[in-house]
């Protein structure tokens, strides 16, 4: 009998697996290059691989004031901007979640738009808005643009979350004689407070990242990611660069991991129904 | 009031609980946001004065037709709108196996890996991964060094001599830039494609398997098709996010204009806001004409 | 006696759909009332409007006699368990069960005591630490029922308790429920599709169709004298000649019907008696059940009807397969005249 090659539904050919894990290596060398190249001993050019490897930037870069002043701005904004935006995209989910009237759809397109449109559409927007209302770029301009774009993120996270609970969670809850703030405290909160964690954690790294609205709104403000852009074109010290990119990596990817944590599918809730 | 008496005040009012949950959030979107796109129409309705380069504030289509009038502005719309395609449909090409292989294939802490792959670098520094970008592009970087050791730098700098794409080197051409677009925007384009597969019951694949089909057959008559609802999603991103970026064109590429950058080099350096405004509308325009395209495909079925 | 629920004239419409239409009825304190009826029949509408989820259009419905329409659920002396039971995930079994007394300032203490009293009552005593992922099917809806009894009701709420169970462990808690509810001597109102569960278990059925009541009635006298053609078909699985059959069968044009075990198979030639109807078919199919089986005649009037007939009388009916000609021969005082 011939040799006959065998198709296995279940199994990926290897051109997918190739593609696949290709892929990832594609999304991943970037980042690892970058660390690579915090430690180069190479100061002048991009020169790889590096002709050796030191800690002395880290050095450097940690006695250097402007970004010490910079790192605190952006974590300060971060903060606010992701205070203000846990509240309101909150309080945004819950209004939509369930409820149904008239100017719904419109309300719920109003609330992804500051991410469905550019970046700078928003950056624009806001700074045309500023010229028109005579107010002076500060941290309170950087505040209200970042706020704005983070309440989406929280909104996207709780709204998913809330959707997806039976809605007779909320009944049952009633129907045993616990009022609306009871049910809320007692049975929607501990559902929705991780998608409510996870929501501000990811707000908070991308406002501690945002440059492309940020520069409309920054005035003369500095936040980290605006000291990063000035360097990228008057690369005088490369090497600090670096080290702040490093810094940067390792200030969003903890927040990231955590929302992560959050949010894994959990599968004692899935059998739960 | 006791909190019961509270609760059933509103309980039996449901607009009124409504509106207490919603005002916050709509007076912030509706000055700070509506507020602002609006301020940002008014502006460019107004245009500059040639002379005393001031802001004449009053109700004008001149920068409009500025815009679309002018050679070098068109250039820069069409210039933008070739680029936006060729990424999302780049990213589409590229993201289509990972996302079948970690919806449909992966399983357990394969698949933990694979979404935790794709989420850490479309989370990592926007900026940073600009950066790292130019040092891979870099004349003297780890592209050209990789061709070097292949012994294939002759093929890269035949690329970059490519009429109207090359460059003196990656990080100066637009080649170099239509690599980092893919690079930053292809998590957009995996997480929707990977969520529309999730949801294709696995009996389907072997169904078709079932009846006859081999892998590729399997791939272009079932996952592929399935797939589309994630892909005209993905592609709203992909597409939109390249029509606004100006980051990226000024630290990788070539000396062309995109729309982002004129929008930041008119408000900035040249003063020009009208102008900026202006041409700001013009992605907006884009965009809404892209998700009624985007939209038949059953986009927001997969969002 | 005050009545324990009341509908007077209630309606509910959703869009174009009259998922109530003008419903009144009465049920009575500790009485064991079902709602019988298929799926977007109704039934569980009322129900909601019982527990306070929802509020009618028109009409009031009364519990103890007092307007409810606007007292929201957590101010009614009524609990429900619910068809997948809306237990909380985040919450183990004893906490599940203490809810009730939780949200009424009960204490600690006070409320562990008595959850685990009321588990007790429903044979989980030693469950109360598991979360409810951690059980069984059946083990859930105990929990279920044990939280919406902890709070003392007057009026349990059951919507399809025993859908989700397979078919032994759903006839044991048939027996169980209604053990429990004479015991407690709560009224039950019990939502169901299955007619055999709403007969055995029920003082009262209300059997729903179509946003109305066809009949509410005893199980004996529903399944005796089925008022009309749809309670006919849904509760006793009868056969029912609409006016042009009956007419063509009896001379008058009253529809009646009539049960598949009260129907006899002749031969075609059979001779006829006295007070003894019949109609003529050919035999569509014959199914085996074991005690008896059940033939499927197509009536030359176009309908098919189902006869049951006994292993000892298909003895005598060999000879007749699918397709040959027979005629079915029932006594006349077992047709039940119907209303419409």
């Amino acid at each position: 009998m011939p040799f006959r090659k065998q198709y296995r539904p279940d199994q990926p050919s290897w051109l997918m697996r190739i593609g696949a894990f290709g892929g990832l290596v594609f999304m991943h060398v970037p980042v690892f290059i970058i660390i690579l190249y915090a430690f180069t001993t190479e100061d002048r050019t991009y020169q790889f691989p590096p002709p050796g490897l030191t800690l002395r930037w880290f050095q450097v870069a940690f006695a250097r004031a402007d970004i010490w002043s910079s790192l605190s701005l952006s974590l300060a904004v971060a903060a606010c901007a992701t205070a203000i935006a846990m509240v309101l995209g909150t309080l945004a989910a819950f209004a939509l979640a369930r409820a149904k009237f008239p100017a719904k759809d419109s309300l719920t397109v109003l609330f992804v738009l500051p991410i469905a449109l550019p970046g700078i559409v928003t950056g624009i927007a806001l700074l045309a808005a500023m010229r028109l209302a005579h107010l002076d770029a500060s941290f309170v301009t950087i505040v209200m643009g970042h706020a704005t774009f983070c309440t989406v993120i929280v909104y996207n996270n709780v709204i998913a979350r809330l959707r997806r609970l039976p809605t007779n969670w909320v009944e049952a809850s009633m129907d045993l004689g616990a009022h609306g703030l009871q049910t809320l405290r007692y049975v929607l909160l501990p559902q929705v407070a991780t998608a409510f964690l996870a929501g501000g954690m990811l707000a908070f790294a991308l406002s501690f990242d945002e440059i492309i609205v940020t520069i409309f709104t920054a005035g003369k403000e500095r936040t980290l990611p605006i000291w990063f852009f000035n360097e990228l074109f008057r690369p005088r010290d490369r090497p600090v660069t670096n080290v702040v990119a490093v810094i940067v990596i390792a200030v969003t990817m903890i927040p990231i991991l955590l929302a992560y944590y959050f949010t894994r599918p959990d599968d004692e809730h899935e059998t739960a129904r | 009031m006791s909190v019961r008496a509270a609760s059933t005040f509103f309980y039996r009012r449901p607009n009124w609980y409504l509106a207490l949950l919603l005002v916050p959030p709509l007076l912030w979107f509706g000055t700070v946001y509506l507020g602002s796109l609006f301020a940002l129409l008014a502006q460019s309705f107004y245009r500059i004065d040639d002379f005393t380069a001031q802001i004449v504030r009053e109700p004008t289509l001149a920068t409009y037709k500025q815009v679309v009038t002018q050679r070098a502005n068109i250039d820069i719309v069409l210039r933008t709108l070739t680029m936006a395609v060729a990424v999302t449909i780049a990213c589409a090409i590229i993201a289509l196996p990972i996302a079948t292989y970690m919806a449909r294939f992966a399983r357990g802490r394969m698949k933990a890996f694979f979404y935790v792959g794709v989420m850490l670098p479309m989370w990592t520094s926007y900026l940073v991964k600009v950066y790292a970008w130019r040092l891979l592009l870099a004349k003297e970087g780890i592209i050209a060094w990789v061709f070097g050791k292949l012994g294939l730098l002759g093929l890269l700098e035949a690329a970059l001599e490519a009429p109207g794409i090359g460059g003196p080197s990656l990080s100066s051409s637009y080649i170099g830039m239509f690599i980092v677009f893919v690079y930053m925007w292809l998590p957009f384009m995996i997480l929707p494609m990977a969520a529309a597969l999730e949801r294709v019951p696995g009996s389907l694949l072997q169904a078709s398997a079932d009846l006859g089909a081999r892998p590729a057959q399997t791939f272009r008559n079932v996952v592929l098709p399935l797939a589309i609802p994630g892909i005209a999603a993905g592609s709203v991103f992909t597409f939109s996010l390249t029509l606004g970026d100006y980051i990226i064109p000024s630290v990788v590429g070539a000396p062309g204009y995109f729309i982002g950058m004129m929008v930041y080099v008119q408000q900035g350096t040249a003063g020009n806001i009208p102008l900026a405004a202006a041409f700001s509308v013009v992605p907006i325009v884009l965009i809404f004409a892209y998700l009624s395209i985007a939209k038949r495909f059953g986009a927001f079925d997969a969002l | 006696m005050t009545a324990a629920i009341e509908f007077r004239e209630v309606s509910r419409v959703f869009g174009d759909v009259r998922a109530i239409d003008d419903v009144s009825f009465v049920i009575d304190p500790g009485e064991f009332f079902a709602m019988l009826g298929p799926s977007g029949s109704g039934k569980t509408s009322c129900l909601r409007l019982v527990a306070g989820f929802d509020s009618p259009d028109r009409g009031q419905v009364l519990l103890d006699g007092r307007d409810v329409s606007s007292v929201p659920p957590y101010d009614r002396n009524v609990n429900t368990v619910f068809q997948d039971y809306a237990l909380f995930p985040h919450m183990n079994v004893l906490q599940n069960v203490a809810y009730g007394p939780r949200v009424r300032g009960v204490s600690l203490s006070e409320r562990e005591k008595l959850a685990r009293e009321m588990l007790e009552l429903v044979q989980l005593g030693a469950q109360g630490e598991r979360r409810p992922a951690q059980l069984s099917g059946g083990q859930r809806q105990r929990v279920a029922l044990a939280r919406a009894l902890i709070n003392h009701p007057k009026v349990l709420l059951l919507d399809e308790p025993l859908g989700a169970l397979d078919l032994k462990l759903r006839e044991e808690m048939q027996i169980e429920l209604k053990g429990l509810q004479r015991r407690l001597g709560i009224t039950f109102v019990y939502v169901t599709h299955d007619q055999g569960e709403a007969l055995s278990m029920a003082d009262r059925v209300a059997v729903f169709n179509q946003g109305k009541i066809e009949q509410l009635a005893a199980p004996r006298e529903l399944y005796s004298r089925p008022a009309t053609a749809f309670v006919a078909r849904f509760v006793g699985s009868a056969n029912v000649a609409g006016a042009a059959l009956a007419q063509s069968i009896t001379g008058v044009a009253t529809p009646f019907a009539i049960r598949a075990e009260n129907i006899s198979v002749h031969g075609e030639n059979a001779p006829a008696a006295t007070n003894v109807l019949s109609a003529p078919g050919s035999v569509v199919a014959v199914q085996y059940h074991g005690a008896a089986s059940r033939w499927q005649v197509k009536l030359d009037a176009g309908d098919v009807w189902s006869a049951l007939v006994t292993e000892d009388a298909a003895r005598s009916l060999n000879d007749l397969a699918v397709g040959a000609r027979v005629k079915l021969a029932w006594p006349r005082e077992a047709a039940v005249q119907l209303s419409s």
